[in-house]
């Protein structure tokens, strides 16, 4: 990594005051959220809260009203490309005849540019983003083969190969058996205590409060952000999903 | 019927000169159809394929009316049909296909139209719509030498990228990939291929050169690199073969090279090792490669959930 830790101070994603319009419709307003160096911070609200919204326009993918999004200090366009971006699973073409290693590589199209090959840096960066995910073994089997979990890794692996500052994480649980989904917490957790920032959107309210550093609570704009120990007002929790007073769910998730 | 060796001394008969000719455009559309052809039929853009190969026609037929050239007439046709396309496409009340539907259908009526105002109508657009070997002038034979050569130079530039733009496009997006302009030059480029092509094969069955070989290639491997090489040699060899049973056996050209290229994809259908019928009923039975299967179930149920979702 070219950070030393010198630059911890910097966050790795750092968004004040966005505000994105879908359509002439208002999606996000005032926006604001940080991303440390060496933290999961888990991006959960009810459906058409705006959180692949607010992961798009991390990624410049949609337009910005107004606010700022920086990554690791700068604001250009092209610190975007320091972030790593596992979409949904099914966003991908499983059918195409290409390997796990091959899939990898995709990840660092945007950084090798037009009209050169992959250099001996581009392979290494597949080697280690493997490793890291661990499907190093794997390496040549078709990507078709695979199971859903198996799948869930390689996309991650794909955006490691960048060595991103940051990594945004769509969902990344959905349709994954509990054993599948603890393998990949585990995974998450890792590249977590390695200095890896983080944010994942989710549903899995439960696993969210266990394993994440920090949550925010996203419905159009931040209702609360914190430690999931912190989080014990129920109050925040009906703001953002409109649970009922009383709703057994609140007291699973210790508020109540 | 002619033997190979019959055949062979045909191709050399100084009298049956647009014969080799024949024979070499043939085998140079079918080797760049093939490579171009792996990336319709992996990005399922068969459809898009078939529209533009209807909406070259009028540039064809103007072309051949004021006797200019066939390919710069076919590729203004194809992209300036494709633009139209995208711009109709805008109105969201539209999907993508209707649009296609109207403009390849409008575009092949007014080529009808036009080429009917020709002299000797019926001739020129009988060996528009089903191909002909006869009448090939030699400077197509560069021509298309040179806009194959040029085709294929262009997709070794561009290949990780239209692949990784083929693979997910939001992710190419945000890797700052410009994912509409490779897919315009990916259109393009299928019109390119298309135009070279029509003049032996014809316009309604060029369609198969693109598809069948990679479609076939597909099935015999789960590496693109190597798909990539597979499709055009047999595309070449359908070509090879259908040119010389319809010169043996005096069959219209393009359709006995678009039967043979068929022949092959039922061929491997059936044999194919890892794809075929015959080999998936070995594995079902030994009770290996059905490791794949559940995982293809848990993802349909993925995608189905996600869909609801949004």
């Amino acid at each position: 990594m070219s950070t030393g830790p010198e630059r911890h101070a910097v966050p790795a994603l750092q968004v004040r005051g966005l505000a994105v319009d879908l359509g002439g419709r208002p999606v996000l307003h005032d926006v604001d959220l940080d991303v440390d160096v060496g933290e999961l911070v888990g991006l959960v609200g009810p459906n058409g809260a705006g959180k692949t919204t607010l992961l798009r326009s991390v990624l410049a993918l949609v337009g910005t009203r107004s606010g700022t999004v920086r990554i690791d200090g700068e604001i250009s366009r092209r610190a975007r490309t320091q972030v790593g971006y596992v979409p949904q699973r099914h966003e991908f073409s499983w059918d195409f005849p290409i390997s796990v290693e091959g899939v990898v590589l995709t990840g660092r199209v945007g950084t090798i540019g037009w009209l050169r090959r992959a250099g001996v840096d581009d392979y290494r960066a597949v080697r280690e983003a493997l490793e890291k995910v661990r499907m190093t073994d794997l390496r040549h089997r078709p990507v078709g083969e695979l199971s859903g979990g198996q799948r869930q890794r390689v996309l991650v692996a794909r955006a490691l190969a960048l060595r991103p500052k940051l990594l945004l994480l769509d969902e990344p649980f959905t349709g994954l058996d509990i054993p599948t989904q603890e393998l990949l917490m585990d995974l998450f957790l890792e590249l977590r205590s390695e200095g890896q920032a983080l944010l994942m959107t989710t549903h899995d309210l439960t696993g969210a409060m266990h394993t994440c550093s920090r949550l925010c609570l996203i419905n159009r704009t931040v209702i609360a952000d914190g430690p999931p120990e912190e989080l014990t007002d129920p109050q925040v929790w009906i703001r953002t999903f409109g649970f009922r007073e009383g709703s057994p769910l609140l007291t699973h998730l210790g508020a109540s | 019927m002619l033997s190979i060796g019959e055949f062979v001394a045909d191709l050399s008969n100084p009298l049956l000169t647009f014969l080799p000719k024949a024979l070499l455009i043939a085998v140079m559309s079918s080797v760049v159809c093939g490579v171009i052809g792996c990336y319709v039929v992996l990005r399922g853009m068969a459809f898009i394929g078939d529209a533009v190969a209807h909406a070259v026609f009028p540039g064809l037929a103007v072309a051949f009316v004021l006797q200019g050239s066939l390919v710069l007439g076919g590729l203004v046709a194809g992209v300036l049909t494709a633009v139209l396309v995208a711009v109709f496409s805008q109105n969201r009340r539209l999907k993508e296909d209707s649009v296609i539907g109207i403009f390849f259908a409008a575009a092949f009526a007014l080529g009808i139209v036009i080429i009917s105002r020709a002299p000797g109508y019926a001739g020129s657009l009988q060996s528009f719509l089903f191909g002909s070997i006869t009448g090939i002038p030699d400077e197509d034979v560069y021509t298309v030498a040179g806009a194959g050569a040029i085709l294929l130079l262009v997709a070794l530039g561009i290949h990780k990228e239209i692949v990784a733009a083929s693979l997910d496009r939001e992710m190419a997006r945000s890797a700052g990939l410009p994912v509409f302009a490779i897919d315009l030059t990916l259109y393009v480029m299928v019109t390119i291929a298309v135009v070279i092509s029509v003049q032996t094969i014809g316009n309604i069955l060029v369609l198969a050169l693109l598809i069948t070989p990679a479609a076939t290639a597909r099935l015999l491997t789960d590496r693109l690199g190597l798909m990539m090489v597979l499709a055009p040699v047999i595309g070449a060899l359908a070509a090879l073969v259908g040119v010389y049973l319809s010169w043996s056996l005096d069959l219209p050209t393009g359709g006995t090279i678009v039967l043979t290229a068929t022949l092959l994809f039922l061929l491997i259908w059936v044999l194919a090792p890892k794809h075929g019928m015959l080999g998936r009923a070995l594995a079902g039975r030994s009770g290996r490669g059905a490791v794949a299967a559940p995982a293809e179930d848990t993802e349909t149920g993925v995608v189905q959930q996600a869909a609801t979702r949004v």
